[in-house]
């Protein structure tokens, strides 16, 4: 038998529980003297807001399917009256909404960030993996939510996207069929839309609990990308970290604002203030902006089933992206070529963005094709040729000292020091 | 962290230093669980009453259509409303009742309007364990009291609502109403 | 190679984008740029004029409800635009709407502040019917599912004139400037003095117009004056949050080197 823990909590009601369940061992461990590399930039923020992002989604999200119908009938109606008569309707619905954004300028600039500081790299690889899981369900949790208002966008987002599959052979039909419930995007689809929208973003706080275990396991990364020596490398989670995501939350929060509160249509689509009409196509079909790269790639690609394997393989190539990247080293601080050929990427995912948000025509489509094939190259071909050719910068010595050992003493850090006086 | 009292004025720049910090980690965590009750106040407050909901919290009802002795139900929130126009015996009955014989003393005249006595309004929902009485309808019975009689537990009512017999510790409930004219009344 | 890739970058992929987005407002400029005559709405802290919204009420109640409905809204919404309980309550009651009677069969009665806006036609099919099979569309959220917002049904409004020369038009269609594909089945429907505005507004279509987009962008956004106003609040509260956790994070790692 285990025995019970010895738990070192003085508050009574604190360690009895603790002894028989040591939470708050775990979570002081984990979260309050967690070393953690003492050079974080402000990137390393990021997670810690995705998680707080995902926390607000799921509570006005609760809130609003208390007065959500999803009927086919009702669901526009039942949105506006939220909109009009429920209390605070209208900014429950307005964040939430803005909130799909957010959460993914967010997710987005977490996992460039793990990009160019090769977060992604060995001993993380599985950490990386989980994350490119959450950036899935994430995507399905998005596109099933922006199809409940029921409005023309929602309706051909849904058919245009659930369409992708039937571009499958033999199976194709069969399943496009079966995700319908029907013939067309209709009552059944929308009632198990509402269903799995309201249940994926559980399974993504399980994911992320995941996510966050396997971070706890091998450490954070960070902008050296070189591994921790010396508890001098470190510093406890709480107060250095906890304060540190506190200041990126408020102003996080301030730009979450500034959509909510005074342009809370401007990710959004004015066709989808129309009520859906199966009979009439809008003029313009367009995704939410967070999937417009994946669109410009599937309409690259002269060929549907070609497309839509290019679109699922731009996000499946970030899989088996630890085993391409063949550089030992990780920060792009050290690795000048790979540097530059990141902001090339970054500039390539840019102007998908821009391709997918305009009609597929004249130059619009070459730059569309540059992009798509630079985006794969990149991945590919690029990565796995300069992690053997490129020749890195030399590594600092510790975190401690970044750049070459200097004379003096040690410098202070780590988890108990404090200087015992102002220098 | 240990926490160092502020040392009187002497230069102790640690001290001064540590009393400021906890100062801002007084205001900053103050501003943030303000700033949490404000996110938490939007999310409670959609679940009370919307306001399509509280839009129809008031009916009127025209009284002209229900002749002596017999009443009416009607919706008001959701509860039926019994309204019923008293004859004139049931009216004097119910005023001569002897106080000390109620199981929850109070005159009639307390459960009518001025003026308007004849009309007795009153929520139909047994203040046992809710549920509604039977007698607004002429073929129902009425109980021994002549008001109302509930099927689920015997409770009765007399013709002003009082509860006469039990198991209902209480008088039936009256609800927010006024005569707009000598035939119409606003509930709510 | 470091100093390579910026410009490789930029030869790739900063340049054309630069180009071709230079030039998409120059394929927008083709179409009729939207009028913006400058809404009491506008900005951080606009408002709604209310005297201009109870004379596009008026203009809404006039001319538009003939046709198109306001089915999200009620009567006592009204109360947004500066009417009175008293005066929501006339209004309301000098419309009928539908309803059962007590014998079972359809019947009317007077609308309470509580009913939603009487719709012109009971359904769309019988809105086709009488229109020439044109569906008129609702106008609860119109200014919100309208790219250009309110300057677009201004300029819908106000943007009728005669085809220019060798457009073929198509039957009972009509020459709008700033409708997509300049062809709109809706006669025009303002004209100066259309309506007579109690408060002594000379009654110009360009008034008409303004008058009836401030009420409809009301009707659009019945929040929005309270949705700016809580903003601002949160704006500043959150700027001064802002302020003093960064603060308590510089004191935190004043001692971290």
């Amino acid at each position: 038998m285990a025995g019970l823990h010895k738990s070192e909590f003085k508050n009574p009601v604190v360690n009895w529980i603790d002894t028989r369940m040591p939470v708050f061992t775990m979570m002081n461990k984990e979260y309050a003297v967690f070393p953690t590399p003492k050079n974080f930039n402000y990137f390393w923020n990021f997670g810690a807001l995705a998680t707080v992002t995902l926390m607000v989604m799921i509570a006005t999200g609760i809130f609003l399917a208390m007065n959500y119908t999803p009927d086919s009938t009702m669901a526009f109606d039942s949105v506006e009256r939220i909109m009009r008569d429920v209390n605070y309707g209208w900014l429950l619905r307005y964040a939430h909404a803005n909130g799909a954004s957010m959460f993914f300028i967010v997710v987005y600039i977490h996992i460039f960030r793990g990009l160019y500081y090769g977060s992604y790299k060995t001993p993380r690889e599985l950490l990386w993996m989980i994350g490119v899981v959450i950036l899935l369900l994430m995507m399905a949790t998005a596109f099933m939510g922006y199809v409940l208002p029921w409005g023309q966008m929602s309706f051909w987002g849904a058919t245009v996207i659930t369409n992708l599959f039937s571009a499958f052979p033999l199976v194709g039909n069969a399943i496009v069929t079966w995700l319908w419930g029907g013939f067309a995007v209709g009552d059944p689809t929308l009632h198990r839309f509402f269903s799995l929208h309201y249940l994926l973003p559980f399974v993504l706080v399980g994911v992320v609990f995941f996510h966050v275990i396997a971070l706890h396991i091998t450490g954070s990364n960070n902008p050296l990308g070189i591994d921790v020596k010396s508890p001098q490398d470190t510093l406890p989670f709480h107060p250095y970290y906890t304060i540190k995501d506190s200041v990126g939350l408020c102003v996080f929060f301030m730009v979450w604002a500034l959509f909510v509160f005074f342009a809370p249509n401007f990710f959004g689509d004015p066709d989808n203030y129309i009520p859906a009409n199966p009979l009439q196509t809008p003029s313009e079909i367009v995704p939410e902006w967070y999937f417009l790269p994946y669109y410009a790639i599937l309409r690259s690609v002269p060929n549907k089933l070609g497309g839509v394997c290019m679109m699922f393989g731009s996000i499946l190539v970030l899989f088996v992206l630890p085993w391409l990247d063949t550089s030992p080293v990780r920060s792009a601080k050290f690795r000048p070529i790979y540097r530059g050929l990141f902001w090339v990427h970054v500039l390539a995912c840019i102007a998908l963005g821009f391709v997918g948000a305009h009609r597929p025509e004249g130059l619009w489509v070459v730059l569309g094709r540059v992009a798509t094939t630079y985006y794969f190259l990149h991945f590919l071909v690029l990565l796995p040729i300069i992690g053997k050719l490129e020749r890195p910068l030399p590594l600092p010595e510790s975190i401690s000292r970044p750049v070459v050992p200097r004379g003096g003493g040690p410098l202070p850090g780590g988890a108990t020091a404090k200087p015992m006086e102002k220098p | 962290m240990s926490v160092t009292a502020p040392t009187h004025g002497s230069g102790h720049p640690h001290g001064v230093d540590q009393g400021k910090r906890d100062f801002l980690k007084l205001v900053t965590g103050s501003a943030a669980v303000i700033g949490v009750g404000a996110i938490a106040w939007p999310l409670i407050d959609s679940m009370n009453p919307s306001a399509d909901v509280l839009a129809l919290s008031s009916v009127e009802v025209d009284l002209t259509p229900v002749p002596e002795g017999q009443g009416i139900t009607v919706a008001w929130r959701g509860k039926p409303i019994f309204v019923r126009h008293r004859t004139a015996k049931e009216t004097k009955e119910a005023e001569d009742v002897k106080l000390s014989e109620l199981i929850e003393p109070q005159p009639d005249s307390d459960r009518v309007k001025p003026g308007h006595s004849q009309w007795i309004v009153v929520i139909g929902i047994c203040t046992h364990l809710g549920c509604i009485p039977l007698g607004n309808k002429p073929t129902d019975p009425r109980g021994d009291w002549g008001g109302w009689f509930c099927p689920c537990h015997g409770s009765q009512y007399d013709t002003s609502g009082r509860v006469r017999h039990g198991p209902a510790p209480l008088n039936l409930y009256l609800p927010p109403y006024a005569f707009e004219s000598d035939s119409k009344i606003k509930i709510g | 190679m470091r100093a390579a890739a910026a410009p490789l970058a930029a030869a790739l992929f900063a340049a054309p984008l630069a180009v071709l987005l230079a030039a998409a407002p120059a394929r927008a400029q083709e179409q009729e740029k939207l009028p913006h005559p400058g809404w009491s709405f506008d900005g951080p802290f606009g408002t709604f004029d209310r005297a201009a919204a109870q004379r596009g009420f008026q203009v809404y109640l006039e001319v538009c409800a003939n046709c198109h409905s306001l089915k999200e809204a009620y009567y006592r919404n009204l109360d947004g635009i500066g009417l009175s309980e008293a005066q929501i309550k006339a209004i309301a009651a000098s419309v009928s709407v539908p309803t059962i009677g007590d014998d079972g069969q359809p019947a009317e009665r007077p609308a309470l502040p509580s009913d939603h806006f009487r719709s012109p036609y009971p359904n769309e099919k019988a809105a086709r019917a009488a229109l020439n099979g044109a569906l008129p569309p609702d106008l609860s959220v119109i200014v919100k599912a309208r790219e250009g917002g309110p300057d677009y049904v201004y300029g819908v409004l106000t943007g009728y004139a005669d085809p220019p020369a060798g457009m073929k038009m198509g039957d009972g269609m009509n020459y709008n400037k700033a409708f997509p594909g300049h062809q709109i089945a809706m006669p025009q429907p303002l004209h100066d003095d259309q309506v007579t505005y109690a408060d002594g507004t000379k009654a110009t279509i360009d008034q008409e117009a303004h008058d009836v987009v401030t009420f409809l962008t009301y009707i659009a956004n019945p929040e929005m004056e309270t949705r700016k106003r809580t903003g601002v609040k949160i704006m500043i509260f959150l700027a001064l949050l802002t302020g003093v956790t960064y603060a308590v994070k510089r004191k935190v790692w004043s001692d971290v080197h």
